[in-house]
């Protein structure tokens, strides 16, 4: 029986919805949508280049020209798709279909290359470039333009890592619009008429922007190239594998390009939760530390007649370290660990099980900078194992939150994605952003920001003042509003008070608070138990229960995990230096990131043996009994967990390269010493951590509740110092990258004009800030900030505060005018 | 089997002695290829000894064996290998791959690389056979100047293409 096919059942136009039809194709789109969208998902490609998902419609290109028919009438002449949104009965005609439409892309095609200099050969782009392809899908074989082409001097550069050529421009403003609507630097804008319309920069004023390396991916033909990548490959030599970004904790999607066992570039990853296609210069640009020459690749043990470090086998090493450890552990008061705050969660796992196990002692912390108990506290009471899952704060909320308020967090300079959220939040005009801190930074102009001003060390009493005092205050009630969220950075630690602060904040506004430390490993290490109060997956060392479901699952004796809170990093180094701990085990920690430098140092010294696992030459290999060198982050798997809690993994890069993760270190170091820590690789560290599951338990950990204390004052004669991090920096992991160095905002103290006065500084002109332990001079510079601060860059150019000055947020410093002349 | 067949045989054998001889007595008798014989590959190099090749990969990515490995560089003022940005800082063909097709020298955009006539590409050693830039570049020519050296011909690269066949006539006349 033959039966005749149905008709296809009337499609069913929702509310807010319109019918149209695209080649003949009937399809229903929300209201709104971008006509180039809809043919997007039929599955109709319209050849484009100024087209963005991401950015606002600029209708530039015009190679997306289609025919339209509206009520039965054609429009006169082609549109742009990627201008017109959806109506109700539209009939379009991609090129596909219609020859009018072709024609018009065809000859659109011919204009834009009129002036291209079709030099492919040379041209980074050649081999990926969208006007490459689409010229030779919907181009025409050959130009009628026979005279002369209009030139430029090229390449100019435009920042130290960005390069233009005005000649292979095809005028698209991708990046002017990416640099002005997302990122909020427009440095680089369009400049003349006419045909001698071109994308420049102003004169004296360089595309400094932490998000640059984004235009040169965008850039759909290759007039913005990257200085570092220049000419080094083309994209059939490359391999690409999915990465995730080491540098900060918002644990960016990335695409890692090598070429025979190198890592050429790095690229967006696109991740719509997370990074969207974005993702700043430092994750771009940073990777070649991993190759720098100094590299550690062979273990080292230190000769006992010489008291030199010399290369070893591993076993030699091993068994040295083992044995000196066993000794240090049974004898001489114990054994410290310090992981540092840039391990994968495998790794971190291992550290955290390597100090119980192998060691017994819960002396074991990753905080590598300055830190505090009421942290701990806040840590193990309102961070620990939240994630998007179990309703933690994520990006996504960021950007319908209606109001969110940044506590002693820089978005921009200490987690760029964060700030890119928050700027595309105030953007849309749906949230506001306050920013409790120092002074108007870039990044509280760019988020649309209130600033909410105090001195530093005085957060707490500001948000007493703000909020309690004066409960009409906007920020309060804005806050109140659902969904808003409070983010804490990690300068926050410095301020005595100020986490009990922000949770009362949180309880009496309901807004949610979200911790944002700078270094990807802190939040993944933090869920792996590598504190002192800690055990992984958040189990308190107080609670019996917890211990007696880690005792199991790691096949301890009852009551081998000790039920004493061990000691932070402090008091590890505080212990080391007294003579009180026999040994250090110590990750990637730079002693000059922590609070005391000098102490650190005089520990690591003063401990009878200290085993150091690092990737290069550091004050703490220098100064180690035994050297076991591991793997960067490219040469191995593992995940991060990311800020929000979600987990970020990725495979290795470059396999067989012989370097080993931390956590095979680990294992094979505490199998020497008689114990099985089962982390032989990541895969078996990742099975053995979700082997513990969720805690049984139902204590909590009680969050801290420390009275705010008044806001300091510094004296007659001196200034309170505000400080943090800029996103290009000296940090270790910037090393070996001249280029992305020189984009890196230009280290100056900032102080308000009457505070100038009062010290007799003139702006421009140097000042010195000094401590007792030493002096940094930069050159003064008027800012918004509270009279009696000084604001100084933490570790950039010859700012590094706390090797020169041993003094971070909230210290009280001497300020002084450099004699013109002087010594500097 | 007749009788007569080893006399075929030897008749055969016979026969030939008073036929055009088609073995060649090499290397005794070194013959020379047709004109466009596939042979070793050269870098050629602009009349006043700068080199053509740009480092583009074109070659490499044309190449169906997989032969070709090439790094481009960057020119600098102080450093001058090509006219223009670009040049090939590295450059290797791997003669026990390469099957001398020449789909490389089509896709040459600046006429760099050609094939010559050269043949003798045998070896004990397997790592000779992987010939590096300074086996492949051309013979330095009178005129000519071992780069790093600036442009001497032109203003700009445009100046050399343009021009490039007058150039190499001058060049040839200057050489005479």
């Amino acid at each position: 029986m033959t039966v005749a096919p149905e008709k296809s059942a009337e499609l069913v136009v929702p509310e807010g919805h319109v019918k149209l039809t695209i080649d003949g194709l009937e399809v229903v789109a929300p209201k709104g949508e971008l006509l180039i969208r809809t043919a997007e998902r039929l599955g109709i490609v319209i050849p484009r280049f100024c087209d963005h998902p991401l950015l606002d419609p600029a209708g530039a290109c015009r190679q997306c020209l289609v025919e339209v028919e509206m009520g039965g009438r054609p429009m006169p002449k082609p549109q742009a798709s990627c201008t017109m949104t959806v109506a109700e009965g539209m009939v379009v005609k991609t090129q596909h279909t219609s020859p009018v439409a072709d024609k018009a892309q065809q000859g659109v095609m011919e204009l834009l290359l009129i002036n291209h200099p079709l030099d492919c050969p040379i041209c980074d782009k050649g081999g990926e470039c969208p006007l490459q392809n689409q010229a030779l899908a919907h181009g025409r074989a050959d130009s009628r333009f026979h005279e002369t082409k209009r030139t430029f001097p090229k390449p100019i550069p435009i920042s130290t890592q960005v390069l233009l050529d005005r000649e292979r421009c095809v005028l698209c403003q991708r990046c002017t619009r990416f640099s002005s609507q997302i990122a909020g630097d427009p440095f680089i804008e369009l400049l003349e008429r006419g045909a001698q319309q071109q994308i420049g920069i102003a004169q004296e004023k360089p595309f400094q922007s932490y998000f640059s390396g984004n235009t040169i991916q965008i850039c759909p033909v290759g007039a913005l190239t990257s200085a570092a990548y220049r000419f080094r490959s083309r994209p059939f030599d490359l391999v690409s594998t999915p990465s995730v970004c080491e540098h900060c904790s918002s644990g960016c999607a990335e695409r890692t390009d090598w070429r025979r066992g190198k890592v050429m570039r790095k690229l967006a990853g696109e991740d719509p939760e997370v990074n969207e296609e974005w993702i700043c210069d430092k994750g771009r640009f940073a990777f070649r530390y991993a190759t720098a020459a100094d590299r550690l690749l062979r273990p080292m043990v230190r000769d006992a007649d010489s008291g030199q470090l010399r290369e070893s086998s591993w076993t030699e090493a091993l068994r040295v370290a083992a044995e000196g450890l066993a000794k240090a552990r049974d004898e001489a008061g114990g054994v410290g660990v310090l992981a540092g705050g840039r391990l994968t969660v495998e790794d971190a796992y291992a550290y955290g099980k390597f100090a119980r196990v192998a060691l017994r002692t819960n002396d074991v912390d990753f905080r590598a900078r300055p830190h505090s108990a009421e942290e701990l506290e806040f840590l193990a009471a309102s961070v620990v194992g939240t994630s998007p899952e179990s309703g933690g704060v994520t990006f996504r909320q960021l950007e319908s939150a209606p109001a969110v308020l940044c506590v002693a967090f820089e978005p921009e300079e200490e987690a760029p994605i964060v700030f890119l959220r928050l700027r595309k939040a105030a953007r849309k005009g749906r949230t506001k952003v306050f920013h409790l801190g120092q002074w108007t930074s870039p990044a509280v102009d760019k988020t649309f920001g209130t600033l909410l001003p105090c001195v530093p060390g005085g957060e707490p009493a500001a948000i007493e003042g703000l909020f309690f005092n004066s409960g009409t205050a906007e920020a309060f009630e804005a806050l109140s509003g659902s969904g808003s969220v409070i983010l804490v950075g990690e300068r926050a630690a410095e301020v005595p008070g100020l986490f009990s602060s922000v949770l009362r904040l949180a309880e009496r506004t309901g807004a949610k608070a979200a911790w944002i430390p700078r270094r990807a490993g802190e939040r993944g290490a933090l869920d792996a138990g590598v504190l002192p109060n800690l055990l992984p997956g958040g189990r308190q060392v107080t609670d019996g229960t917890a211990r007696a479901e880690v005792e199991q699952a790691w096949g301890l004796a009852a009551g081998a995990l000790s039920a004493e809170p061990g000691r932070d990093t402090d008091a590890i180094l505080g212990a080391a230096a007294a003579g009180e701990l026999g040994g250090l085990l110590v990750g990637g920690v730079d002693p000059y990131d922590l609070a005391d430098p000098e102490l650190a140092l005089r520990a690591i010294e003063r401990a009878g043996f200290v085993v150091s696992l690092e990737l290069r030459p550091s004050a703490v290999t220098e100064r180690a009994d035994v050297v076991l060198p591991i793997a960067p982050s490219t040469e191995k798997s593992g995940s991060y967990l990311n800020w929000e809690g979600r987990r970020r993994e990725f495979g290795t890069t470059l396999d067989g390269t012989g370097a080993l993760p931390d956590c095979r270190v680990l294992d094979t170091l505490a199998v020497e010493m008689d114990a099985d820590l089962f982390t032989q690789t990541p895969a078996a560290a990742r099975a053995n951590l979700e082997r513990l599951g969720a805690t049984a338990s139902t204590r909590r950990a009680e969050p801290p509740a420390v009275p705010a204390p008044p806001a300091p004052g510094a004296g007659e004669d001196g200034v309170l110092l505000a400080t943090w991090h800029q996103l290009i920096d000296n940090g270790s992991l910037q090393d070996e990258e001249p280029n992305l160095a020189g984009t890196a905002r230009t280290p100056v103290a900032r102080l308000s004009a009457a505070t100038a006065e009062q010290f007799g500084v003139v702006a421009g002109e140097q000042v010195t800030v000094a401590t007792e332990r030493g002096s940094v001079t930069l050159t003064a510079e008027p800012a918004d900030l509270p009279d009696g601060v000084v604001w100084l860059p933490l570790n950039s150019g010859v700012s590094r505060l706390r090797r020169e000055l041993g003094a971070g947020h909230g210290a009280t410093v001497s300020l002084r005018p450099q004699a013109r002349g002087g010594n500097s | 089997m007749g009788v007569f067949d080893p006399l075929k045989g030897f008749g055969v054998t016979f026969s030939t002695m008073f036929k055009k001889v088609v073995t060649e007595q090499y290397p005794e008798d070194y013959r020379p290829t047709a004109a466009r014989y596939h042979g070793r590959h050269q870098l050629n190099r602009h009349p006043d000894g700068l080199e053509k090749c740009v480092g583009c990969e074109l070659c490499a990515w044309a190449c169906p064996a997989d032969a070709i490995f090439v790094e481009g560089g960057d020119n600098t003022e102080d450093a001058r290998f090509s006219p223009g940005e670009r040049y090939g800082a590295d450059y290797q063909i791997n003669y026990l791959r390469c099957i001398g097709c020449g789909l490389c020298i089509e896709a040459c955009p600046t006429r760099s690389l050609t094939m010559t006539n050269f043949y003798e590409l045998a070896d004990d050693d397997r790592q000779r056979l992987i010939f590096t830039k300074e086996d492949l570049l051309a013979p330095l020519l009178p005129g000519m100047e071992q780069p790093p050296h600036a442009m001497r011909l032109g203003e700009n690269e445009q100046d050399y293409y343009v021009n490039g066949p007058e150039l190499a006539r001058k060049a040839g006349e200057v050489a005479q």
